[in-house]
């Protein structure tokens, strides 16, 4: 299964770049032309998302230098030990705030976690969970909604993120219940 | 809800810089977060160029049309807003699929082809219409069949069985992305337009 999806990985892309012009010449599309009015719309849209980049980066990165993190950290820890929750489980907060946030951010604290505590220990195979089953929810909203200039992003952030907690939760439970 | 947390981050962040006496970081910070912004925008100049120029291809070939009529019906349940005929559905497919296979570059200018689409039929351009949420919230908690960058960092650090978390991985993005689906519903039920 694995060694079909890598596979299918490593192919797909230069399949696609072979037989899309190769069947829209067969179509007599203009192909070069096409590519070229295609090309540019998308490089107008990745100027388009920049401002708003520029936005939400500025905000999380000076919330993820300031040592804020370890502040939430350590009103956390007394709150989830006072329900008597796996101690273990405290050491990937950070990657669970940061998760959301940041993706080189998340990608930062799992790897330390993994070094850390070891790819094959509790921690170690929780982040590894944790950092492939979400993605960064703030950055896909950031360049989705700026590449076509939304402002108001309605309730998009909340579904964003309780679906976030929810992958969060899973996690735990998963990972406890086949790793013990 | 968006200028909540924005104010909400670089507020308690510079406070507890001020607090732990590092306030020295947030300039440095926040010039190297623009700066940051500025270098992903023009890596991804280069990359949506590549796919949007592909991507028009397919669609004046007709492909996405056809990728749409046979994909299309199985979303529709999701997307009840979106038009028959739109060109998203063909976009939004091809993003699910990429990102699916773990295809990030690719999926961004899919993702974005698709947002433009349901665009064109938003009534109000400023405000996210209720089509582009449901397409986030799958695409934020899409399940990736095999999370590579990981497994290659398990395999730096020495791991006995790199690819034993793709299982555990597969049922919580499973949960994220029913849980995502469902609070939309919800949402979306108290949100008319």
């Amino acid at each position: 299964m694995m060694q079909v999806v890598t596979q299918v990985s490593v192919w797909i892309i230069p399949a696609l770049l072979f037989l899309i012009p190769l069947y829209a010449f067969w179509r007599k599309v203009p192909i070069y032309e096409t590519f070229v009015e295609g090309a540019e719309d998308g490089f107008k849209t990745a100027v388009k998302i920049i401002p708003f980049l520029i936005g939400m980066l500025v905000a999380i990165q000076v919330f993820v230098d300031s040592g804020a993190l370890e502040m939430v950290v350590n009103v956390l820890t007394p709150v989830f030990d006072r329900f008597g929750w796996n101690t273990e489980i405290l050491y990937i907060i950070p990657l669970a705030i940061m998760r959301p946030l940041s993706g080189s951010g998340a990608l930062g604290v799992s790897t330390q976690l993994i070094n850390d505590f070891g790819p094959d220990s509790f921690v170690g195979r929780l982040a590894s969970t944790m950092q492939g089953s979400s993605d960064t929810t703030f950055f896909v909203l950031t360049v989705y909604f700026g590449a076509v200039r939304i402002k108001q992003y309605r309730y998009a952030v909340k579904v964003g993120l309780i679906a976030d907690l929810a992958g969060l939760a899973a996690s735990i439970w998963i990972v406890t219940r086949v790793f013990g | 809800m968006l200028n909540i947390i924005w104010i909400v981050l670089l507020c308690v962040g510079i406070v507890a810089a001020a607090c732990t006496g590092n306030i020295a970081v947030v300039t440095e910070s926040a010039l190297n977060a623009g700066e940051l912004g500025v270098k992903t925008g023009i890596q991804l100049m280069g990359v949506m160029g590549l796919w949007m120029g592909l991507m028009r291809l397919a669609q004046k070939a007709g492909i996405v049309k056809a990728i749409a009529r046979v994909f299309g019906p199985l979303l529709a349940p999701l997307f009840p807003d979106l038009k028959r005929g739109s060109d998203a559905w063909g976009a939004i497919v091809m993003n699910l699929c990429a990102n699916i296979l773990g295809l990030g570059n690719a999926a961004t200018p899919f993702g974005l082809k698709a947002m433009q689409e349901m665009q064109k039929e938003n009534p109000h351009p400023e405000r996210a219409s209720r089509s582009m949420i449901t397409f986030l919230a799958l695409n934020t908690s899409c399940i990736t069949l095999v999370p590579a960058t990981i497994i290659g960092i398990r395999i730096s650090a020495g791991s006995a069985q790199p690819t034993e978390i793709i299982g555990t991985t597969l049922f919580a993005t499973c949960c994220a992305m029913i849980c995502a689906i469902a609070v939309d519903w919800l949402f979306r039920r108290r949100n008319p337009v």
